[in-house]
């Protein structure tokens, strides 16, 4: 499976990193190589089978609709980078 | 009759699709602990799942399940017992995660209906594809500061049910109807609150055109977030105005995401969403697949309170209502219980008019709801009982509900204080009339002559030395017994 | 002074009890370790006055009868866990400052029962790498050295590769690790010492940063199998806040190490004796097997299938799933911010600045074969195959109690050996991934040296919730391996 340039910036986008243009073509080679190793599953006989969605074999378990949580703004803001009146602030968002 | 849009080439057909987030009512989040209420201080209401903070993880709330089935079951639709939550992965500044878990591929409710009453009496019967739970996200704001946007996270994870219509509805006011409907189901469940103000519920309309009479689908444009059923219904017609008139230019419509801007009253490309997104749909192994215990779907079935159509019909039924004036008095569970109060061992036809016409306008004026209002079903009940037993005509009864209004108090209590009983006496009305006669001989003249519209002066003339009081039936036939002697 | 780092936590656990020293000299001894083996770069944060007022505590509970299970045990904590007032990074420029307002459940078990932390220990970055040679505070190195070239810098192995040399430098008496593909088992060979992934859901992730969820689960390192049973006791149990974490009562998993395997039936699979395996370690495995007759069990032969295309299964499953849970580390809440013009540029700056190589590789991929025409043949296809290989061991469960094979293909390279292909470096975790896809308890234990004089271990797997059968064999084979052998460094 080989990917070329564009298809990795379009990749690199989805998942908002920024990849200089110099790096394109050695990062594609990596995930080429990483996608031709992954890819010989198709050869594995899957007809049939269930995917696993997940190892537990348990049932969701639910909680109680009680508020046992929130109310402490400080905490959720003592990390961050920025912060005014109480918000989260980020570069001016134009819809 | 079909609504159509005339264009150069020909008419056009509309083909509308809903996707509905509604609120659910609950304590606590869908998946976190936090509290759930409207207007917060910012950032109070959020715990450290819904920041997103690192190593967090969702539990899920019983509550919203158990509401989202209720609501599956009010639409008539499918449960599904096994239901998956899948992530839907994008980037925004609301989005704490980076993806919000919502359901995909198997949804908790499968198809079900919503049937909408057309004003000319007839129903429609509009398909509901699915609904599913979701996070709701946070919200940013904008216009806090020149070069920032705020962003407060109280918001982010409440839960929300998507509901996704079938595209079946043909017109801006088929849209309104069934948002209107679906309004009115889910306050009856208790599901949703419906409160489109605080952004309980909101829609995102689905709109497409079609020449008149084909039966492809064309390509549609989604216009998103419209918070009242006004701006879905201008928001549409807008909208498939555009469409028609870029077909018939030569162009072509291209999938996209608009918003309605209600000031301009125009739908614009939302820049924010110029390419397609790929949400990278995959189940969320945070949680394991939702089982349902059939028994609490049993028992959640069991104890549905009777939905707006099941109470139209009873209505109807029982208290020989017109199909409209119980769609009216159901359209909101309050009403039909203040409505049921009041007509319980009364005339029905008599209630009716009085809660739809009076008691609602006087709920307009004074901006007070049928949970909160000025005058009790038990006092309009008691008024009635008065016009039945003559105490009071219709007439005096519309002042006497006025002054209830105003102060309060019971009818029995305003009549006495007010004295406002109507005067059923013959020789007082007789007395009355006499003393209008001697003080217009001339008009008493004329009327003898022949001039029959005068008639309705001397009504007024007698009705207010009265003070409004004289028993209408009685004084008219009082007056036409004197002009006749 | 020294003897005290070359207790084991049992035998420290007994002495304390017995007022033979104090909480406060067992923690002073492994802080005089930790300055002498800096240069390891084991620890990414060291938190010496905290471990200091901690043993203090410790020793007034103890005086006040109150004694927890691992009171005033000095241990690390790999900096993956979120430490309450403590920095953690996950090894990751991107959470550089990150001071967590809540404490992971599993740390918070083991303060509960009475433990010290002595800091945050280094791994690769976001727990993706088996060489802990991709953290952005630098490589750790292995305090074993090659006996013909004594100069050369090791790997500890990873991602749990701080958490592993500091056990075996004696910095700490045990420590806190995560294992999504073998980070905790192969670096535990590479050192020397025992480690333990428990079965899915065994501990709970609330709190642990999430690289694979699916995958990831905590579990306990140290210097012999019944430490890492008593730090599993006490690291374990249901935890409401976790989804994915099981109902299940926690044993006592010391009481497991009864020494008497007899009966029991080994699985030998022959998928794991591929062609070109180093003789070195199939001499090991075969020795394992011999302890094993010798104590009475049985070796048999069993087929696991579907073991080659192990590793192709994990490497779509594992970094999907991280491309993911890494979404969160935007600039926004927490961590390092770098400015941009608009929001998406400050998105994509931040996170280019912030994730080092492999973090990033992992995160395309997953964001590839996640997106739309690729899912159903790529995450889609190895769920299925994931189901298969969990079939394979379900199998082999009904004609064995645990099963037997090598941790990992080689003993402890240098580092910078083996860097420049991604996919080599994965064949690292070949002996480890299958027990991770399936869920199942896997645990490694040094055997034996290789001609070199480098560790190497041996990996026992067990059925889902049976740690306690995976322990006691182990503890047989502890006992018959006698590995006495000790870093250069120590």
């Amino acid at each position: 499976m080989s990917l070329d340039t564009a298809k990795v910036r379009s990749i690199a986008e989805l998942a908002r990193i920024e990849v200089a243009d110099d790096q394109l073509p050695h990062l594609a080679g990596e995930l080429s190589k990483i996608l031709t190793f992954v890819a010989q599953l198709a050869e594995v006989d899957t007809d049939g089978v269930q995917p696993m969605t997940s190892v537990a074999a348990m049932t969701l378990a639910m909680r109680d609709d009680v508020v046992t949580d929130g109310g402490y703004p400080d905490k959720i803001l003592a990390n961050a980078p920025e912060a005014a009146e109480g918000f989260f602030t980020v570069p001016k968002v134009v819809e | 009759m079909a609504y159509l849009l005339p264009g150069d080439s020909g008419d056009w057909e509309v083909v509308i699709g809903l996707e509905v987030h509604a609120q659910v009512v609950s304590n606590a989040k869908l998946f976190s602990g936090a509290a759930t209420l409207f207007g917060a201080e910012p950032n109070t209401q959020v715990s450290f799942v819904d920041a997103g903070m690192p190593g967090m993880l969702p539990v899920i709330n019983s509550v919203c399940v158990e509401q989202a089935v209720r609501t599956g079951l009010g639409l008539k639709a499918a449960i599904n017992l096994t239901s998956v939550f899948a992530r839907k992965n994008y980037f925004y500044a609301d989005l704490p995660q980076g993806y919000q878990i919502s359901q995909y591929e198997l949804p908790i409710v499968g198809n079900g209906t919503l049937t909408i009453d057309l004003p000319d009496g007839s129903s429609k019967a509009i398909g509901i594809e699915r609904l599913h739970l979701e996070q709701d996200a946070g919200k940013s704001m904008h216009d806090q500061h020149p070069t920032k946007s705020y962003i407060d996270l109280n918001r982010s994870g409440v839960a929300l049910m998507e509901i996704v219509s079938k595209p079946e509805m043909s017109s801006p006011e088929e849209a309104g109807l069934y948002v209107t409907k679906l309004r009115s189901i889910m306050r009856y469940l208790g599901s949703c609150d419906g409160n489109m103000q605080e952004g309980s519920l909101r829609c995102d309309a689905n709109v497409s055109v079609r020449p008149k009479g084909a039966t492809e689908l064309r390509t549609r444009c989604e216009i998103k977030n419209v918070n009242s059923i006004r701006f879905v219904q201008q928001a549409i017609e807008y909208e498939a105005r555009r469409h028609i008139e870029v077909y018939e230019s030569g162009g072509t419509i291209g999938q996209e995401t608009r918003l309605f801007d209600s000031a301009k009253g125009v739908t614009r490309s939302m820049r924010s969403k110029e390419h397609a997104h790929d949400y990278r749909y995959f189940p969320d192994p945070d949680l394991l697949p939702l089982v349902l215990d059939p028994a609490m779907v049993e028992r959640i079935k069991a104890a549905l309170p009777e939905l707006p159509d099941e109470k139209k019909e009873r209505f109807v039924r029982d208290y020989g209502l017109s199909t409209y004036d119980a769609g009216v008095l159901v359209a909101d569970k309050a009403s039909a219980d203040f409505f049921e109060t009041v007509a319980k061992g009364r005339d029905s036809k008599m209630a009716s008019n009085w809660v739809t016409g009076d008691f609602f306008g006087a709920l307009n004026a004074t901006g007070r709801t049928v949970e909160d209002p000025p005058v009790s079903a038990a006092d309009l009940g008691a008024m009635l009982d008065l016009i039945t037993d003559g105490t009071l005509s219709g007439r005096l009864a519309k002042d006497v509900f006025a002054l209830m209004v105003e102060t309060g108090k019971p009818p029995a209590v305003l009549v006495a204080e007010k004295g406002l009983k109507q005067v059923t006496d013959t020789g007082a009305i007789d007395a009355a009339i006499q003393a209008v006669f001697a003080a217009n001989p001339d008009k008493v003249a004329e009327v003898k002559a022949g001039k029959d519209k005068l008639i309705g002066w001397f009504v007024g003339q007698v009705m207010k030395s009265t003070g409004g009081k004289a028993n209408p039936a009685m004084l008219n036939e009082l007056l036409a017994k004197k002009f006749k002697e | 002074m020294s003897a005290l780092t070359d207790l084991s936590i049992a035998e420290a656990a007994a002495r304390l009890a017995k007022g033979e020293f104090t909480a406060v000299d067992l923690t002073r001894a492994h802080l005089a370790r930790m300055d002498a083996g800096r240069r390891l770069n084991a620890f990414i944060t060291e938190t010496p006055d905290l471990a200091l007022a901690q043993a203090a505590e410790s020793d007034a509970r103890r005086a006040k009868g109150q004694a927890g299970t691992l009171e005033g045990i000095p241990l690390g904590i790999k900096d993956l866990f979120c430490t309450e007032g403590v920095q953690t990074t996950a090894a990751s420029r991107i959470l550089e400052g990150f001071t967590p307002q809540y404490e992971s459940t599993v740390t918070a078990n083991l303060k509960k029962a009475g433990a010290v932390f002595l800091g945050k220990l280094n791994l690769d970055e976001f727990a993706m790498g088996s060489s802990n040679t991709t953290s952005a505070f630098g490589p750790v190195e292995n305090p074993w050295k090659r006996k013909s070239d004594p100069a050369a810098k090791l790997v500890p192995g990873g991602s749990s590769g701080g958490s592993a040399a500091a056990v075996a430098a004696r910095m700490a008496m045990g420590a806190t690790g995560t294992d999504t593909g073998g980070s905790i088992r192969q670096p535990a060979a590479f050192c020397g010492i025992t480690g333990i992934k428990p079965t899915y859901g065994r501990c709970s992730r609330w709190g642990i940063v999430a690289f694979a969820s699916s995958l990831d689960q905590a579990g306990p390192m140290a210097r012999t199998v019944e430490d890492c049973a008593v730090l599993l006791s006490a690291m374990a149990g249901h935890d409401p806040k976790d989804s994915t974490s099981a109902p299940m009562p926690v044993p006592d998993f010391a009481r497991a190490l009864s020494g008497d395997i007899r009966g029991l039936k080994v699985g030998i699979p022959v998928e794991y004796r591929p062609q070109g395996l180093s003789d070195e370690v199939a001499k090991v495995w075969d020795l394992g097997v011999e302890w094993l007759k010798d104590a009475g069990a049985t070796p048999v032969e069993i087929s696991l299938p579907t073991t080659r295309h192990a590793l192709p299964t994990y490497y779509i499953i594992a970094p999907a799933e991280c491309s993911s849970n890494l979404a969160r580390y935007d600039g926004l809440r927490f961590g390092r911010r770098v400015e941009g013009k608009t929001l998406d540029d400050m998105y994509r700056k931040t996170r280019a600045a912030g994730f080092g190589r492999e973090v990033r590789r992992r995160i395309l991929i997953g964001t590839y074969v996640l997106s739309a025409g690729y899912y159903d043949a790529y995450y889609a296809k190895a769920q299925k195959v994931r189901r298969l290989i969990a079939d394979d061991f379900a199998a082999a469960f009904q004609k064995v109690d645990v099963i037997l094979t090598p941790t990992a293909p080689t003993p402890a390279f240098a580092i910078g050996e083996n860097t420049d292909d991604p996919v080599t470096m994965w064949l690292n975790d070949v002996f480890t991934i299958p027990t991770s896809l399936a869920g199942l308890p896997g645990l490694s234990l040094p055997a034996g040296l290789s001609a070199d004089g480098l560790p190497l271990g041996l990996q026992l797997i067990g059925r889902p919730f049976d740690e306690e059968t995976v322990f006691r064999v182990a503890g047989v084979m502890e006992k018959a391996a006698a590995f006495t052998a000790r870093p250069q460094e120590v």
